[in-house]
């Protein structure tokens, strides 16, 4: 057998980190050395860091590449990576049993990996990694051979929309910015919670694609806003940056055409807010991150009062794609409103867990059965929220509708962060949007009425319910907020802080006229609402209950069926969970 | 340099009018005598669209009027049914969290959101829930925070910091529970202009020794000008039962435009001190000591000891200090009194120092 | 002030010197801010960080008393670098030439070893002044308060003449008046040399004008200044006073000195709201109102005549200070009748055509500024406009002079002093505000941390400061808002009354005015003491 070539990548993501992966990696070097692999197989052994490739629940990833051909492990432990070298590299024989089975095979086989593609692919720390796939040559065209109009143009004709929430035109944003009559502009990179993947596994996608908006709007300088917390993407990509700046991407007279552009990072703190545009140019400027009343836009009058396009991490990486390939190549994807695929956080009741990226318009049903691969435990699907935490609850009877900005915004959800989350049977619709409008409540920054107060009042009223003393009026008091905060909130935050409500009221009325009529949680989630009974026919008596009762609740002898006091109850379940016999019922 | 200003027509409530451009809503509405409810605007600090309680009707979407520049053709509605309700629930949302203490609260009378909430009758309140409390009461001598009263327009923190340059409070926390606060929630330690009192809406910042002194509303006005530095503010002196309980300054009147530094604001006690001299005293043994005397009495010793230098020793023998503090009529004719009465041009004041 | 207080927000630069306006004037402070709010650039020259500073494009920090080194370095460089204003000084000004001689000394290099600023800084504060033609000057104490004082003043007229910022809106040299009526207290006569509205004394065609109108005839000897009546009390030259309304024993440099001389004379009147130190000497004290308590006028800093209206009753027998007057000088023999403060203003108006069109009614819409010569004339919001009065005004050559006590072995620290911001003046009105009392009740020495550490003082320690006319106690507050080898005392604590220290013989030559700026002192901890 003739060995020409050796890949070995390890995915070292977040999660891959988290799950051992640089310990996974230095064992590889050290057994290929040890073993004198290189020697023996009389050819050199490849080493890659590569980025996250959504499939975290499976980490740590190795691909092994011999001779082109690919084989991936999965939940590899430092343990194993002995025998990977011995049997597989050295001896060429694949071991099955650890091999990533089907899921990972139709976890990706419908997604539409554009962006998300070269991670998992490239060395995020090697620049030459990412120019060996034609990285920066969409920058150098658009620099060097187009007019910032000309960019703008293919920009507009594309359809690209922004990924961070509002979709809006990004051309047409950036043409907007470029109208203005100051000299001094500003774009801006943000980098959320749902891009990380991104800027630890392609960060240079997002700094080319800031150096060609830079370009185009004629910004002299640029900012890459992210959480400080997030370490690793923050090393990547200032990694990325130096190496930038070392090849001349970055700085002065950039690629000989005399465009001056410089990157700087700018830090956040851990709130939500931090992410809104406009309060993101407060934090910025060194002040509180509370957002902006608009008009003026930022495109008009932004960071320091200066025109500035502030986009998403993930929109910047759309555009060395689209300038690279062209307007129509990238609008050949997605549907006729919403172009080119979109990055979802997939998450909750499915089996696969972890980031995907699909084209625009695919149905739901699709994303949770094909790519999820469907229900764990085979539960009956009961809803899926998209849109991260101000998003709309979609129940399942609609989830054949596809994804993108038009079918989303008319079942009253939004695209927004790029989180979905998945629901069966087990939860409760009531408790899952009050858990969203803890968070609103607790993020909102406090500056206007609306957000402030109402999400509080919001919160109190499905506390109340889920609490079992929810009177019908609440619902009425509920709407009423919903309508204040819709229609009068300063920013975004609270202008969408209700969808949860709206959407999952609309389709679970009976949900919460169970609460509150019956006082019943159906889902069995509400504490103050379930109650625990033991089923006398089917209790033999084992005691297992009475001992796991925490409350003292149970009494009953050996091999007679027990009891629960409700008194006593404090509702923790413990009993329902150990009985072998489910000779508990839970009302 | 100024930019041409360019005029623009819209209709306000089926008015007509035309302003320059650049002017807001809630201005252009003013100029058609149409007065829209605002508690986060104010005239002398930047706006922040915070309260939403100016929103008004524009093509069916709701604007905030104080931060919404007017553009042409643009119709304006004030007071739709669907405006009014919106904004009495704003109001009730922001009364949900605030103490009912009208009847003993020092801003009463004056109070914005007292007055909003007496527009629209909210009685009832619509919203209801937990109210925050604060258990801590800042120490220092002149200004009363009552965080709980605050409604989170940030004037004072904006005038704080623009305004005066001193920036001594922010907003802290978030969400429900954010607050405005000195850093780290200490006293309040600053130049104490009280300014933000002036521009707070609600009974959260109140000057301390106003507290229990009267009802705005039975208490008598005077216009006057303040007795300290050269600046020359001019003041509102409250007056209740022959006593000044409190000074303020009024926008639109005089070069301070409704500003005060402490001493003009705070520092008006010493016209009630105890100390003040109330009778004329007479010294009248040489080493003994000061005793009460009538005016006639002390006039006609000073008159007659006067006229006895003069006499002896010719009029540049006495000399007059007058007061750069007293009034100009009262300077005039202290140097009338030294050159006409006594004499001499030995008159002069305190100007140098 | 020549210009008005309502131009300050449109000023294009502001040159701050010797003035800490946010605390002696907090509401100009106001004004400025606003100025810079809308783009305008702020140059503070100041030996002490005052609080503006944090505001400002550039803050020059000389050494005290070399302000004339400081402005005419700067004239030095506006002139070689050709920032100034040829037509006006050639359409307003004479002894351009002569002047410009006196400049040659005065290069950058030279100007940074005498004030102690670096070069490139004085530079560029002449350009930054020199090159706007809205920029106006502001001073107050820490210009004038010296010996140097009226040669300070000449030397910051030069600058605005030579780049002709002055006569236009948005320009002008503003000294702020520290007192609320000071400027009243001048143009109603109270000098000793000027009638009502700055009329000579000495010249006989004004001399006969005031003895028509008050039916009496006058000196024509030029009286004495404030500062010079306890020499000659303690000469026996003064033998009567009569206080109104001053608290010259607090106020006046050299506390000893004042002390001994007011209890040589032969008699002593103070006419006073509270007891002060002054009256406590008194043979008689007379109980007077406060502003609260009568009607009348103050005139502020811009030439605002505003009213002054009386809010509340006086306490026991106090009376209005007009009153008093009028009925001492019945007494001695000179009738004066007047039934309110009005009828006092029309007759002063009448004797001072600038104030000839202001009425109490016309004030009742707000305060009007002088020269207002006729019913319907508005006021004037800026002097000198379309020219001076005289013609033409005159450069004036100033030399630097030493200040009149320097720092020396026995006395290593230079004494400034001054006022904080919640104090006004020697406290009797503060004093005894008690929100302010107990926020800032207490006196303090400012000092710098290096000082300290030399002298091993710590924060808060009570401290023993000394001149050569004496001592007194007080706390250190330790700050960098002080030069090191400077000292700061405000004036407004009697319990450590600052011109127990201050030297009486180091005075202006002309305006009289007291070094208050530059003594020589020691600091001693009280612990050595034994
Ligand atoms: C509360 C809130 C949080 C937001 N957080 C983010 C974020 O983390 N990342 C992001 O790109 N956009 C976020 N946005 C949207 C931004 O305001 C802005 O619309 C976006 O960055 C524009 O980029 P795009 O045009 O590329 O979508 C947030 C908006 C709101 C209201
Ligand atoms: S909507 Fe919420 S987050 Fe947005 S400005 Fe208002 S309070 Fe702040
Ligand atoms: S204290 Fe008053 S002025 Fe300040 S934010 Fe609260 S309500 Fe507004
Ligand atoms: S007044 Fe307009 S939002 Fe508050």
């Amino acid at each position: 057998m003739s060995t020409s070539s050796v890949e070995i990548k390890v995915c070292l993501g977040t999660s891959g980190n988290a799950a051992g992966g640089e310990e996974v990696l230095r064992l590889f070097r050290h057994y290929v050395f040890d073993r004198a692999v290189e020697a023996r197989i009389g050819t050199r052994c490849e080493f890659r860091k590569v980025g996250c490739r959504g499939f975290c629940s499976k980490d740590v990833l190795v691909d092994v590449i011999i001779n082109g051909s690919k084989t991936t492990y999965q939940s590899v432990k430092p343990i194993m990576v002995e025998r990977i070298v011995d049997d597989h590299i050295v001896g060429g024989g694949p071991i099955p049993e650890w091999m990533a089975g089907d899921e990972y095979t139709s976890f990706h086989s419908k997604q539409y990996k554009i962006i998300l593609g070269p991670c998992g692919e490239i060395d995020p720390e090697n620049i030459d990694d990412y120019i060996r796939m034609n990285g920066y040559r969409a920058a150098r065209k658009a620099v060097t051979k187009m007019t910032p109009d000309g960019v703008i143009d293919v920009v507009t004709q594309s359809g690209l929309r922004g990924r961070g929430g509002s979709g809006f035109s990004t051309g047409e944003k950036w043409r907007i910015c470029r109208g203005q009559k100051n000299d001094t502009r500003y774009i801006i990179g943000n980098v959320g919670e749902v891009n990380r993947a991104l800027a630890e596994g392609n960060p240079h996608a997002i700094i080319e694609g800031l150096l060609i908006g830079g370009y185009a709007i004629g910004a002299q300088k640029g900012y890459l806003y992210i959480r400080e917390r997030y370490h690793l993407s923050v090393e990547r990509l200032r990694t990325a940056l130096d190496q930038a700046r070392d090849k001349g991407f970055i700085g002065k007279d950039i690629f000989g055409s005399g465009f001056d552009f410089n990157i700087e990072f700018s830090f956040g703190t851990e709130s939500f807010i931090c992410g809104e545009e406009t309060a993101l140019m407060e934090s910025i400027e060194g002040k509180r991150a509370m957002p902006r009343y608009r008009p003026p836009f930022p495109a008009e009058k932004g960071l320091w009062g200066m025109p500035t396009v502030i986009n998403n991490a993930e929109t910047f990486s759309n555009i060395p794609l689209i300038i690279g390939m062209g307007a129509d190549w990238f609008s050949s994807i997605g549907t006729a409103e919403s172009k080119g695929t979109k990055v979802f956080t997939l998450s909750g009741k499915v089996k696969n867990n972890g980031l995907v990226e699909i084209p625009m318009g695919m149905p739901l049903r699709e994303i949770v059965y094909s790519i999820g691969g469907g229900i764990a435990g085979n539960r009956k699907l009961k809803a899926v929220q998209v849109g991260g935490p101000s998003g709309g609850i979609i129940p399942e009877s609609m989830i054949d509708m596809g994804l993108d900005y038009e079918s989303l915004r008319k079942v009253g959800s939004i695209v927004g962060s790029g989180g979905m989350v998945v629901f069966d049977d087990e939860d409760c619709i009531v408790s899952v949007t009050k858990f969203f409008v803890e968070f609103l409540q607790r993020e909102s920054c406090g500056e206007c009425t609306p957000c402030r107060i109402g999400t509080k009042r919001m919160l109190e009223l499905l506390i109340k319910i889920t609490d079992g003393t929810g009177e019908i009026e609440d619902l009425d008091t509920l709407n009423r907020l919903s309508g204040i905060m819709t229609a009068s909130s300063l920013c975004g935050l609270g202008r969408t802080a209700s969808n949860p409500f709206i959407t999952s009221f609309n389709h679970f009325r009976d949900e919460y006229l169970a609460h509150i009529r019956d006082k019943k949680c159906p889902a069995g989630v509400c504490p103050a609402l379930v109650v625990f009974m033991v089923v006398p026919e089917k209790c033999k008596g084992c005691g297992l209950c009475r001992k796991a009762c925490p409350a003292g609740a149970v009494t009953g002898e050996i091999k007679k069926a027990h009891d629960i006091n409700q008194e006593l109850c404090i509702k923790c379940g413990a009993c329902y969970k150990v009985c072998k016999l489910k000779a508990i019922k839970k009302q | 340099m100024e930019k041409p200003i360019n005029s623009i027509s819209l209709v306000i409530d089926g008015k007509q009018i035309s302003v320059p451009s650049g002017t807001t809503i809630l201005d252009a509405a003013k100029q058609v005598g149409i007065t829209i409810p605002a508690l986060c605007y104010h005239p002398k600090v930047s706006r922040s669209g915070a309260c939403r309680v100016c929103i008004v009707e524009v093509g069916g979407t709701l604007v905030t009027a104080c931060t919404t520049p007017v553009s042409g053709g643009m119709e304006v509605i004030t007071n739709s049914p669907y405006v009014e309700n919106m904004r009495r629930d704003l109001i009730d949302l922001i009364l949900s969290d605030h103490p009912y203490d009208c009847m003993v609260c020092q801003k009463t009378g004056e109070c914005e959101l007292q007055e909003l909430a007496y527009k629209y009758s909210i009685r009832n309140p619509v919203f209801r829930g937990e109210r925050r409390q604060y258990a801590q009461k800042d120490g220092n001598p002149f200004i009363d925070r009552d965080m709980e009263k605050c409604i989170l327009c940030g004037r004072c923190v904006k005038i704080c910091d623009e305004v005066q340059g001193v920036g001594a409070i922010d907003f802290a926390y978030k969400g429900f529970w954010a607050k405005v606060c000195p850093p780290f929630e200490q006293d309040l330690n600053c130049e104490f202009c009280g300014q933000c009192v002036m521009v707070c809406p609600t009974g959260a910042l109140i000057g301390k020794n106003w507290v229990a002194r009267g009802r705005y509303w039975n208490m008598r006005e005077v216009e006057s000008t303040c007795p300290y530095c050269g600046v020359g503010c001019t003041l509102s002196l409250h007056v209740k039962e022959n006593e000044i309980v409190r000074v303020t300054a009024k926008e639109g009147r005089g070069v301070n435009d409704g500003l005060l530094c402490v001493k003009g604001r705070f520092g008006y006690q010493f016209v009630s001190s105890p100390d003040r001299l109330k009778t004329p005293l007479i010294r009248r043994r040489k080493g003994g000591d000061l005793e009460p005397a009538t005016w006639d009495e002390a006039l006609g010793v000073v008159a007659s000891r006067l006229k006895r230098v003069k006499e002896q020793y010719g009029p540049d023998a006495i000399a007059g200090l007058s007061s750069a503090r007293c009034t100009t009529e009262d300077n005039y004719l202290f140097q009338k009194f030294m050159r006409a009465a006594v004499g001499t041009n030995n008159v002069d004041h305190c100007a140098r120092l | 002030m020549t210009n008005s207080l309502r131009e300050i927000e449109d000023n294009e630069v502001l040159f701050i010197t010797g003035s800490n306006t946010k605390e002696a004037h907090p509401v100009i402070a106001n004004m400025m801010l606003k100025a810079r709010r809308k783009g305008a650039k702020i140059i503070i020259a100041d030996p002490r960080r005052v609080p503006l500073v944090r505001f400002a494009e550039l803050w020059l920090q000389q050494r005290p008393g070399t302000d004339i080194a400081l402005l005419n370095t700067m004239a030095h460089v506006i002139l070689k670098e050709g920032l100034i204003n040829e037509q006006f000084i050639n359409e307003q000004t004479t002894g351009f030439n002569d002047w410009r001689a006196s400049l040659d000394a005065f290069t950058p290099e030279a100007g940074e070893k005498l004030t102690g600023v670096p070069k490139g800084d004085l530079v560029r504060a002449a350009r930054i002044y020199g090159c706007s033609r809205r920029a106006a000057i502001y001073y107050t104490m820490g210009i004038t308060q010296h010996a140097q004082g009226t040669a300070n003043v000449n030397a910051v007229a030069n600058l605005a003449l030579l780049t002709g910022n002055i006569g236009r809106p948005f320009t002008g040299i503003n000294p702020l008046r520290g007192q609320n009526n000071v400027q009243g207290a001048c143009d109603a006569g109270c000098l000793p040399n000027v009638y009502p509205g700055y009329q000579r004394v000495d010249i006989p065609l004004v001399q006969q004008t005031f003895e028509r109108a008050w039916a009496m005839p006058l000196s024509v000897r030029p009286g004495l200044a404030a500062t010079e009546i306890t020499g000659k009390a303690l000469e026996g030259a003064v033998k009567a006073l009569y206080v109104m309304g001053e608290n010259p024993v607090l106020g006046d440099p050299n506390t000893e000195h004042t002390r001994k001389g007011f209890q040589k004379l032969d008699f002593l009147v103070v006419q006073d709201i509270f007891l002060t130190e002054t009256g406590m000497l008194a043979d008689v004290v007379l109980p007077a109102t406060c502003f609260a308590e009568k009607d009348g006028t103050f005139i502020n800093t811009d030439r605002r005549v505003q009213r002054v209206r009386k809010a509340v009753e006086p306490p026991g027998e106090a009376r209005e200070d007009w009153r008093v007057i009028a009925e001492l000088s019945k007494r001695l023999g000179y009738e004066m009748r007047y039934e309110s403060p009005e009828e006092i203003f029309e007759e002063l108006g009448r004797l001072w055509p600038a104030l000839e069109g202001i009425t109490y009614g016309r004030l009742e819409r707000g305060g009007i500024q002088w020269p207002c010569p006729t019913r319907s004339h508005p006021g004037t919001e800026f002097l000198y406009k379309g020219g001076f009065p005289r013609g033409k005004v005159s450069f004036t050559a100033v030399s630097m002079a030493p200040p009149v006590e320097r720092a020396d072995r026995e006395y290593p620290l230079v004494l400034t002093t001054g006022r904080n911001l919640f104090q006004y003046h020697f406290g009797s009105m503060t004093r005894r505000a008690a929100p302010i009392e107990s926020h800032a009740g207490k006196p303090y020495a400012e000092i710098h941390p290096e000082d300290a550490e030399h002298m091993r003082i710590s924060q808060d320690e009570t401290v023993r400061v000394t001149s050569r006319r004496g001592s007194i106690r007080l706390t250190a507050r330790i700050t960098e808002r002080v030069r090191r080898g400077e000292i700061f005392i405000p004036m407004h604590y009697a319990e450590a009354a600052v011109n127990v220290l201050t030297n009486n013989e180091a005075l202006d030559a002309f305006s009289k005015t007291p070094e208050f700026k530059i003594t020589a002192v020691k600091v001693e901890r009280l612990a050595q003491e034994g």
